[in-house]
């Protein structure tokens, strides 16, 4: 039992982790932008799929130069290759189309990028045909790790510790320069800051572009253990606002902190809610009610924090 | 107001043409399938399979004649939604004369479309999906399926695993109506065992770490588990990531297939699955079908592919018995002689049951390391012989054939 509560706080820690990875990207583009993204999830699909092209394509193409590359260094050149790919479709759809954006409602925003939804979605199956895509973890980093008794998928330790990473670059970042300062006055003042001069037109940019790459290597990260097909990144979005909401829209300490509870609390919903439910209620009322809470629970989570904190947990505008 | 009775008795005049006609000139089939969206390789495959049945029936283009009927052919896309899949379907009855609606991968859109296609006396021919209201109460002699009832691959499952002396079998599912009718299928042959524990994770699910951290603390002899699609290749490299399949045998249903397999790889080693059709058969019909196939697609068929090949030999064969005093207003006589005739399937010879299900063999398969090193699927035991679906019972009599 020990064990299964260790593993469970690890796979909920794991799945905080990896939403804060598409969330970050969300939470900054409606924050300081005021623009609703439907289609962040395509691009971390996009990520996954970039990855999924370049693992695939390496080892010819490495051959036929001459240069012959193990599975293991194609698994990291696809993932490097991947994460600027993934920056500059960012960019690429922010300076063509979402920049027209910005002046309109919500309503013209979530029309258009839904639109954009059903335009990669459609685009990979023309581009890269219907079959789910893979790229294979190399073998050196591919086994279950001895972890105090129990084993855990070394893989997924590695997404654990590169999600973290990715806060801590974000939080200093965020905190420590100049950029994100802009960042943060953006995300509460945002009229003031363009009074003052700054090039909120460039900003933009660059914030649409850390949002992309971020979804972008949200997808590169989890393509080698999910399938890599069309529309995966639906369900991933959905999760993803429930994040937002819940830590704040535009903080991203307020995303870290609730993709974790958001993690934490679906993971052990999923693994211990029948149980629980069985402690009080007739089994069979539990079998069939604890799925159904479970797969609830964090949107009931979501009602509760707006019902107390209707700005979120981490408010970041405040004016 | 001249004009609306000009109309009234322009529009009675237009339906009352079919029945006039003495026989059939042409006939039509419409093909449905998804072919959008994350579900359209399975759609790929299953009209792969059909072309490739029409083209060994000699039928190459409109006006060809399968089974000595000049036939027409098309194709529609359900987009994996249940009106969508009825809108195509009440607009190829209504304007373009359908015949046979044939195709089909989602039980809840074929149960939104079969109502539009019996009440016009087409015919409907499923090549995947076998709900259970269409095998029972709602049967009808219009309705006829190359695939399966819904229950019969779970049962074979239950059976396989009661056989091989299973004590204790951890279910894994997805909560929506399939899922639950494959465990409840599954149970309903599973004995000498007990069940060590249940997860029903939602559709569409990509992480299964958590339900995995569960089975593992459960300890159960093996875990059985339905995982269609996406969340089967997803599940599989979990599983194969987490080392638990060191001491837990791994059995799936409608997970692991050609379909899947080419995305899943080395994970999928070592697990067993219940089908009715062997890939790796010897029978002619089969080894013709999977060259040819291979040939012309590049990939190995999946079972959508081999159960949509079936469907034109499958109406050739009903049209050759019964094509020559056929008519387009009423296709009972078809849907009769098809359940009757013999047909080259890929299964080998089988018979249909009162309401409209096979009832075949099922096939315990194993994925095993191919010649070249690469995963392959093998045929290493029969499960069933002859296996009727469950729910033919509740057919009513009137509606049996």
């Amino acid at each position: 039992m020990a064990q299964l509560i260790a593993e469970t706080i690890l796979n909920g820690v794991q799945a905080g982790v990896f939403l804060f990875l598409i969330a970050a990207g969300l939470t900054l583009v409606f924050g300081i932008m005021n623009m609703v993204n439907l289609a962040h999830g395509s691009l971390f699909m996009m990520g996954a799929y970039f990855a999924a092209f370049f693992f695939r394509e390496i080892p010819g193409f490495s051959e036929s130069i001459g240069m012959p590359v193990g599975p293991a260094l194609g698994f990291l050149i696809a993932i490097i290759l991947a994460l600027p790919l993934s920056l500059l479709l960012g960019i690429a759809l922010e300076f063509l189309t979402l920049r027209t954006l910005y002046q309109r409602d919500h309503l013209d925003q979530v029309l258009a990028t839904f639109g954009f939804i059903l335009f990669f979605n459609q685009f990979v199956l023309v581009v890269f045909g219907a079959e789910s895509q893979t790229y294979q973890l190399p073998e050196s980093i591919d086994f279950p790790f001895p972890l105090f008794g129990f084993s855990y998928p070394f893989y997924r330790l590695i997404v654990i510790v590169a999600g973290l990473l990715v806060a801590l670059g974000l939080y200093l970042v965020i905190s420590r320069t100049r950029v994100g300062m802009l960042i943060r006055a953006g995300a509460s003042r945002r009229e003031m800051v363009g009074a003052l001069g700054v090039n909120i037109t460039l900003l933009f940019t660059i914030v649409f572009g850390i949002g992309a790459a971020l979804a972008g290597l949200a997808g590169i990260l989890i393509g080698p253990i999910e399938s890599v097909q069309s529309g995966m990144g639906e369900s991933k979005l959905i999760l993803a606002f429930v994040v937002i909401v819940i830590g704040g829209i535009g903080s991203i300490r307020g995303a870290f902190i609730a993709a974790l509870v958001v993690g934490l609390v679906e993971v052990c919903g999923r693994v211990f809610m029948k149980d629980l439910l069985g402690l009080m209620l007739p089994d069979e009322f539990a079998q069939t009610a604890g799925p159904a809470l479970s797969s609830m629970i964090i949107y009931i989570l979501m009602a509760g924090v707006l019902f107390f904190k209707p700005e979120g947990l981490f408010p970041a505008r405040t004016g | 107001m001249k004009w609306k009775i000009w109309a009234a008795a322009a529009v009675a005049t237009t339906f009352a043409v079919p029945s006039a006609q003495a026989e059939v000139k042409q006939l039509t089939i419409g093909f449905i399938s998804t072919l959008s969206g994350g579900a359209a390789i399975i759609g790929k495959h299953q009209v792969n399979g059909f072309k490739l049945g029409l083209e060994h029936q000699g039928w190459m283009k409109d006006g060809d004649k399968l089974g000595g009927v000049p036939t027409k052919v098309m194709y529609g896309d359900d987009q994996f939604k249940p009106d969508v899949g009825r809108r195509v379907v009440d607009k190829w009855i209504k304007s373009d004369r359908v015949d046979i609606v044939a195709g089909n991968i989602w039980s809840h859109v074929l149960m939104a479309m079969s109502r539009p296609v019996l009440r016009a006396k087409r015919i409907l021919l499923s090549t995947n999906a076998g709900a259970s209201p269409l095998a029972g109460k709602n049967c009808s002699p219009y309705f006829i399926s190359t695939s399966w009832q819904n229950d019969q691959t779970p049962e074979a499952m239950g059976q396989l695993m009661s056989n091989e002396g299973l004590k204790s079998v951890y279910l894994m599912a997805p909560n929506y109506q399939a899922g639950k009718d494959m465990l409840s299928g599954f149970r309903r042959y599973y004995k000498g065992g007990k069940v060590a524990g249940q997860s029903l994770f939602k559709v569409g699910e990509t992480d299964y770490q958590a339900d995995i951290s569960k089975v593992k603390a459960a300890k159960p002899q093996a875990v059985f588990i339905f995982a269609p699609g996406g969340m089967g290749i997803a599940f599989m490299k979990q599983w194969a990531a987490s080392g638990a399949g060191k001491d837990i045998k791994l059995y799936t249903l409608f997970t692991v297939d050609w379909l899947t397999l080419p995305a899943i790889k080395d994970a999928a080693l070592g697990t067993f699955h219940t089908a009715y059709w062997a890939p790796d058969s010897t029978n002619p019909t089969n080894q013709k079908f999977v060259k040819d196939y291979v040939a012309q697609f590049g990939h190995m068929p999946s079972y959508f592919a081999s159960q949509a090949y079936d469907a034109p030999g499958l109406i050739a064969a009903g049209l050759k018995k019964v094509g020559k005093t056929l008519t387009n207003a009423d296709m009972l006589p078809l849907a009769k002689a098809m359940r009757r005739v013999e047909y080259a399937s890929v299964r080998g010879p089988y018979k249909y049951n009162v309401n409209g299900m096979p009832i075949q063999n099922f096939y315990k398969r194993a994925v095993v390391a191919g010649p070249d090193g690469k995963p392959t699927i093998k045929t290493v035991g029969t499960v069933f012989t002859n296996h009727k679906d469950s729910y033919w019972t509740k057919c009513p009599k009137s509606r049996r054939f």
